[in-house]
């Protein structure tokens, strides 16, 4: 499941209502992101943004076993210590949890169509980004 | 054909979207690139430096050299930053 929204979000209630009712599921492992320092203003590019989620998560289904997983990415004005991204995957051991998350947050990070903004200036992307993404390439 | 533009690539060129009539010859997102660059200055600043310019066809990432044939909707972006 992806939701983009501008509200907060509640990481316990997120983890108990995936897996509610559910008696498959050994493993949950949740990234949550927060702005550091400085506000944000996130942009981003609607329609495409939630195709280019739910692709996402689709090839980490792919690769991994999952019983469940959650993207919530937050848009419009942040401020220093606030939620702007969350991550959840569930599975029946923990390693294809583990994967998937980080899987999850390194192709997040380098093809959902979201821009930062601080003040006016544009946050510019991270080499480093494009290099954690590529360790996953087959 | 709708063009869109997002981040500094939308300050630059001065719009979120337009509807562009384009001449049959236009093939590729380099080719609908140089076209846009004879538009104007606006447009020349955003594409100046291609190595910073994402597209996306019809809401799906693309590389500068795909076919823009049957698109309807083509978006230009710098790389992206969000997580």
């Amino acid at each position: 499941m992806i939701r983009v929204q501008t509200q907060d979000f509640d990481i316990g209630a997120e983890i108990a209502a995936l897996t509610s009712g559910r008696t498959d599921i050994g493993a949950v492992v949740t990234f949550t992101g927060l702005v550091r320092d400085v506000t944000l203003e996130l942009e981003h590019y609607p329609a495409m943004t939630e195709r280019e989620l739910e692709r996402i998560e689709a090839e980490a289904h792919e690769r991994w076993m999952l019983q469940a997983s959650l993207i919530i990415h937050r848009v419009g004005k942040l401020s220093p210590g606030d939620n702007i991204v969350l991550v959840v995957t569930a599975s029946a051991h923990r390693g294809d949890a583990f994967q998937a998350a980080e899987f999850l947050m390194d192709y997040l990070k380098t093809r959902a169509p979201f821009w930062k903004r601080e003040g006016e200036k544009w946050v510019e992307a991270r080499e480093s980004d494009d290099e954690a993404a590529k360790r996953w390439e087959k | 054909m709708r063009i869109l533009y997002f981040s500094w690539v939308r300050q630059k060129v001065g719009t979120a979207e337009e509807a562009v009539a384009l001449p049959a010859d236009i093939a590729t997102v380099a080719t609908l690139i140089d076209w846009l660059k004879s538009r104007g200055p606006g447009y020349e600043a955003a594409f100046e430096n291609l190595k910073l310019i994402r597209a996306a066809i019809d809401q799906t990432h693309a590389d500068l050299d795909a076919s823009i044939a049957g698109a309807s909707e083509i978006a230009f972006f710098p790389p992206v930053t969000g997580g």
